[in-house]
């Protein structure tokens, strides 16, 4: 339990920092976002907009940097992360939780299916070794070295087109409204099918080769074998003696991708212009849009960070060797 | 104490197939008796632990079992091959009948299960109409009898002492009351103090349960202690088989003789202290005739070209011991 508490002080540290960093970072870049605002409304703004639009973005200049950072958290904890540029007078808050259901729904549903299949894989391919099954590992490994936004232009050219099942791009069909009812739900899922089955066979196989290569490990420590000598059954050493030891590791890298869902996915939703986070942080750096990136920053460090402590917590509970007494 | 339970018939070992196999373990007979301790004695490579696992069919690939025959002698019943079980035969035989304490006391154990689980998971699999509750109370009586404190059962290995996993270890090995275990170096990975405990412990629940144990080791001293009949294994082969004392006292092998006199005896008086020079054959290259023959102080001819066969010895207590060279003429052959 102390363990725990460690950890959640060093991530509640780890946070503070990311988000101190966050805070300085637009300001040390020359030039400012009101400036780039200007730029984009050709100059026709009268001077005490642009003083208002200064207060609103937090950049006033009459305030010191410590009484901005001060405000900067008190917004936070209310969870104003400011307006966007891009998507003027929308706040960051809002463009962002607009995105972020798309790529959690599609990037967390395939990671965690590529997660499953992959071990489930990696299992039998270590279990039962110079098997069929152990023999397609090159094959994976083949396609997962291939590069992802080649794949999914590959994809797109082979699988989609204007009479294809598989749209080509976007997150849903132009005749449905987003509303949570069948018909759009159903569209949704017709659109992910694609971008999911690209991720999905570039990412399997590294759960596959790190399981079976874990599962071989494994196979070869004594305790195996006396589980063997016990006169256990075949399904019962596989599973409770050699697969519960080998996921420990790949429990820790599945955390850890966890955490990348939010950011990570960039190529994939530029190469199917998905509306999901990562075309929106790709469109954000593309039209200099500060306020919006420094949002999109803050909810992927903070998902990485609560990805690690959710790894710790796995670990804890499945390893009770780092389970420290009392 | 004359029952045989345990009869290895020309068990021949390999590893790997064909041309290039390793031939590990060759032409081995030995009879393991009701009640008794049978030590099995050799340097590294000798074969032993192949011995065991190929009488048990855990060896891993590459290794495989290329003849002989195991007959087990159950309590009741007519006797039957282990190698000719089928795998669900031989998942019933495995602990129920022998059960084994490998040399890794340290790994032995699964370190993410409880102690308690590794001991209920044999009876689950073997008296699945055991209820979970009496099985727990035999998982405690187990760990009591092997003197560890009942309040372990929570415990995870990493919490216990390499001599407490040992003796868990034990202690699981006689859960299911087999009729014989088999001790891979068993105490190799403990100090002497642990290791001269647990075996006493281990002889006093021997006399207490009446199961035999085929005890594997390189350290020749422990076996005169604790054995009743030592075999010794030189090259995959057994080269001498006798009464513990009578092996102590009147080796006729060579190779014995170097073994013997490479440790020094705890009591008696002063002797010469001498290693066995060379060192262990390559089981790939395997010298001909007796493999022995170029440390062997006391070759002479026939040596290098004939190997020779374990039998009875023509010495006055002939009929009790067999040895394979060509100093004592075999009277008659075994097996």
């Amino acid at each position: 339990m102390r363990f725990l508490i460690q950890r959640i002080l060093f991530y509640l540290f780890t946070a503070w920092a990311a988000i101190t960093i966050n805070f300085f970072i637009p300001r040390l870049i020359p030039g400012d976002p009101v400036k780039s605002l200007l730029a984009r409304f050709q100059g026709q703004m009268s001077s005490d907009a642009i003083d208002s639009l200064y207060v609103l973005f937090g950049l006033d200049k009459n305030a010191s940097l410590w009484s901005q950072y001060v405000d900067y958290w008190k917004q936070l904890f209310h969870g104003d992360l400011g307006l966007s540029f891009t998507a003027f007078p929308s706040p960051v808050s809002e463009v962002i939780s607009d995105a972020l259901p798309w790529t959690v729904a599609l990037v967390g549903i395939t990671t965690v299916i590529s997660f499953l299949i992959g071990t489930g894989v990696g299992v039998v391919a270590g279990w039962r070794r110079g098997s069929w099954i152990d023999g397609l590992l090159p094959a994976t490994t083949f396609l997962s070295s291939i590069p992802y936004f080649w794949l999914g232009l590959l994809a797109i050219y082979l699988l989609a087109g204007p009479d294809s099942f598989f749209p080509s791009s976007g997150g849903y069909g132009t005749d449905v409204v987003p509303y949570p009812d069948w018909p759009f739900i159903s569209s949704a899922i017709q659109h992910s099918l694609l971008p999911a089955l690209t991720i999905l066979i570039s990412s399997v196989s590294g759960w596959i080769l790190s399981m079976r290569n874990m599962m071989v490990t494994v196979a070869a420590e004594d305790y195996i074998t006396v589980a063997h000598a016990k006169g256990l059954s075949d399904r019962r050493v596989a599973l409770s003696y050699a697969a519960r030891n080998a996921l420990l590791p790949n429990i820790s890298g599945f955390a850890l991708a966890l955490g990348f869902i939010v950011g990570g996915t960039l190529l994939v939703e530029i190469v199917f212009s998905y509306p999901g986070l990562g075309f929106l942080l790709f469109r954000a750096v593309g039209a200099k849009d500060y306020p919006l990136m420094q949002g999109i920053f803050l909810v992927i460090t903070i998902s990485v960070l609560v990805a690690n402590l959710i790894a710790d917590i796995a670990y804890l509970m499945l390893d009770p060797r780092t389970r420290k007494e009392g | 104490m004359n029952e045989p339970v345990l009869e290895i018939k020309n068990l021949n070992v390999d590893y790997g197939l064909g041309d290039q196999a390793v031939h590990a373990v060759r032409d081995v007979n030995l009879t393991l008796h009701r009640g008794e301790v049978l030590g099995l004695a050799g340097e590294s490579g000798s074969g032993k632990s192949t011995l065991a696992y190929g009488l048990t069919r855990l060896l891993a690939p590459p290794g495989v079992v290329s003849g002989g025959e195991v007959i087990y002698h159950p309590e009741q019943g007519e006797p039957y091959d282990v190698l000719g079980l089928t795998d669900r035969q031989l998942q019933a035989f495995r602990w129920a009948e022998t059960a084994i304490v490998f040399q890794g006391a340290m790994n032995s154990l699964n370190p993410v299960h409880k102690i308690s689980t590794q001991l209920t998971d044999v009876l689950a699999a073997h008296e699945p109409q055991m209820s979970s509750h009496s099985r727990n109370a035999r998982a405690r009586e187990m760990l009591k009898l092997v003197g560890i404190s009942a309040d372990r059962m929570d415990a995870y290995p990493h919490q216990l002492s390499g001599g407490m996993r040992q003796r868990v270890m034990i202690g699981m090995a006689l859960i299911l009351q087999p009729q014989v275990v088999i001790m891979d170096e068993p105490t190799t990975a403990l100090d002497v103090v642990m290791q001269r405990q647990i075996l006493g412990q281990l002889i006093e629940l021997r006399e207490r349960l009446g199961f035999s144990v085929i005890f594997i080791t390189h350290d020749l001293s422990l076996l005169v202690e604790f054995s009743n009949r030592i075999a010794i294994m030189y090259g995959g082969r057994i080269v001498e088989e006798a009464q513990a004392a009578t092996l102590y006292k009147d080796s006729l092998h060579p190779y014995s003789n170097g073994l013997l006199s490479s440790f020094p005896a705890l009591r008696g008086p002063r002797r010469e202290l001498a290693g066995i020079p060379g060192s262990p054959p390559d089981l790939k290259g395997m010298p001909s005739g007796c493999s022995f023959h170029p440390r062997c102080p006391k070759a002479f001819d026939p040596c290098a070209d004939n190997i020779p066969v374990l039998g009875r010895p023509d010495t006055p207590d002939g009929a009790t011991r067999t040895v394979a060279c060509w100093l004592h003429p075999v009277q008659q052959t075994v097996g």
